[in-house]
């Protein structure tokens, strides 16, 4: 399969024909679409937005406006003023949790998160829970590594708040039934909270019909610029919602002795605005959106099934997580006794970039029972030379360590 | 940018083979006085939070001299390589002697090429090629910035 989107377009990977990136789960390169779009804005539309009153002010102002309808209308939201703009997915949820977390959970109430959180999406309930004297409740993966929704159903209570979830593994690339897993929470009239950031990229997302309460997410997994994610979340919820920061933009009138708050999205977006790199994001959604984000999940789906298939045939290779067809673009892996920081400076030295390490999922590596893994993920921009590379790599690193222990 | 192997064969770039030679394969996967001290001096823990690896050592000391050295940990053949030929290089050793051995190995690391060549440095030499790797030198100085920690708590 070639590739979805040219090399050529990204001018990272133009410039290195040899690169072989395979580090999208992480983050991914630039589109040289969204690189102008950035460069547009900064040359021609910079100013403070919603502030001066003068035209390039104005045009400032709309050009946010309108990178925030792209990128709503994008993940499906139809009210564009729930999609809160934030550095990234770990704002987000550390928004949520603190603005609805502190504003809603108790002493005696439980959140619930799963095994396989990432810890922007672990430790901010884990905190919060340890804050209001709350019960920080863990709920276990079934075997095939998604979360275990009769474990789930059971641990669900009248004092349950906010269940808190991924959509997709950043380790296993496991994709969790969303909708499902928010009927449950609402069930019992808990929040439910989404990590989209493995989602997002990789996944048509209709906000709207996904039935979460909050659907995090970074833009530079996205094609979009570093710096940049997005909160979509309900008005019904937002409104209720005390400011996360405190500053400009966010508020309506200050007096001496109490302040009111902006009406949404800017009550929960403090300060001046990042419009450069929302902009930049708009730009990636457009793209995405030409292509079609169900070509983007097939295209990945069969890099993965490929890379799944020759790794796994490669004796002395463990790969984690569900057979293909039921993950996203990653496949996380061990080579016999080669720890995975070695096999990540082997693959190095024949410019082919993995990840390896705990992936910032220990709680989920504990459950998996390994202290590392490799990880090599996918994108719009790699083919199957790219897998050749990856297969060729773990070959040599093996006769490097001689092979003795598998 | 490290030397690439356009050829696709499975011939390792010449700076891995000279890294990932015997007698560092041969410690990581036999480490040497790997296991605790029941009564140990000095126990420290080091961990590097980037990558997970970590390093449990415990010391025993005979008035100035090291007695005994054990060390427990997990992480790569580097990290575990170290950490098991510096328990080696560190018995019967004072504090002031030990501190040269560990300057001389970070001089090594950091590619002093007179210090890749020191005899003093004994085994510990075949870590030398891990100075042309940055991002990795925090494996190869993991045991030894915990051993540095035990020797400043021991005073």
């Amino acid at each position: 399969m070639s590739a979805l989107i040219d090399r050529d377009e990204f001018p990272l990977l133009a410039r290195a024909p040899e690169l072989v990136y395979l580090d999208s789960a992480a983050t991914t390169q630039k589109p040289r679409a969204v690189l102008d779009a950035l460069r547009a804005y900064y040359e021609h539309d910079n100013a403070n937005p919603h502030r001066g009153a003068y035209a390039l002010s104005a045009r400032a102002t709309e050009r946010y406006r309108a990178a925030r309808e792209r990128i709503a209308r994008f993940f499906g939201l139809a009210d564009a003023d729930c999609a809160i703009f934030t550095r990234g997915t770990t704002e987000a949820l550390n928004l949520v949790a603190a603005s609805w977390g502190r504003a809603n959970v108790g002493a005696g109430d439980e959140i619930v998160v799963s095994g396989a959180e990432h810890h922007a999406n672990f430790v901010p309930w884990q905190q919060l829970a340890l804050e209001r004297g709350a019960r920080f409740r863990i709920c276990e993966l079934a075997p095939d590594g998604r979360i275990d929704l009769d474990q789930l159903r059971a641990m669900l209570g009248p004092r349950t708040k906010v269940v808190a979830f991924h959509h997709v593994s950043n380790v296993l690339g496991t994709i969790n039934p969303v909708r499902e897993i928010a009927e449950l929470a609402h069930g019992v009239g808990a929040l439910a909270v989404c990590d989209g950031a493995q989602g997002a990229p990789h996944l048509p997302v209709a906000f709207d019909q996904l039935g979460v309460d909050f659907y995090a997410l970074s833009g530079h997994k996205m094609l979009g610029p570093m710096g940049i994610g997005v909160l979509l979340g309900r008005r019904e919820v937002l409104e209720r919602m005390p400011p996360y920061m405190m500053g400009g933009d966010m508020i309506e009138f200050v007096h001496d002795d109490r302040s009111t708050w902006n009406v949404l999205p800017h009550k929960l977006e403090a300060g001046t605005p990042n419009v450069g790199d929302a902009v930049g994001l708009a730009a990636a959604a457009e793209l995405l959106d030409a292509i079609g984000m169900d070509r983007v999940r097939a295209h990945e789906q069969a890099l993965v099934r490929t890379a799944y298939e020759r790794l796994s045939a490669i004796e002395g290779v463990h790969v984690y997580g569900p057979a293909p067809d039921a993950r996203s673009g990653v496949v996380s892996f061990t080579v016999g006794d080669v720890h995975p920081h070695d096999l990540a400076t082997i693959l190095d030295a024949r410019q082919v970039c993995i990840r390896a390490g705990h992936h910032c999922a220990q709680p989920l590596m504990r459950r998996l029972g390994v202290a590392a893994t490799a990880r090599a993920s996918f994108y719009v921009y790699n083919d199957e030379s790219d897998i050749d590379a990856l297969v060729a790599g773990v070959r040599t690193a093996k006769e490097l360590f001689g092979h003795a222990t598998v | 940018m490290p030397p690439s192997d356009p050829g696709g064969g499975d011939a390792p770039a010449p700076h891995l083979s000279a890294l990932y030679q015997e007698v560092i394969l041969d410690h990581y996967r036999r480490p040497r006085n790997r296991g605790t001290l029941e009564h140990p001096d000095v126990a420290v823990a080091k961990k590097n939070p980037l990558c997970g690896d970590e390093i449990h050592l415990h010391l025993a000391f005979d008035g100035d001299r090291v007695r005994e050295v054990r060390f427990t940990g997990q992480g790569c053949a580097i990290s575990q390589a170290s950490a098991s030929m510096m328990t080696q290089a560190l018995a019967g050793k004072t504090a002031a002697e030990i501190g040269a051995v560990a300057r001389r190995f970070s001089e090594m690391v950091a590619g002093d090429p007179a210090a890749a060549r020191d005899a003093a440095l004994g085994e510990l030499r075949a870590l030398a090629g891990v100075a042309k790797i940055p991002v990795r030198h925090p494996c190869a100085l993991l045991a030894w910035n915990a051993l540095a920690e035990a020797l400043s708590t021991r005073g």
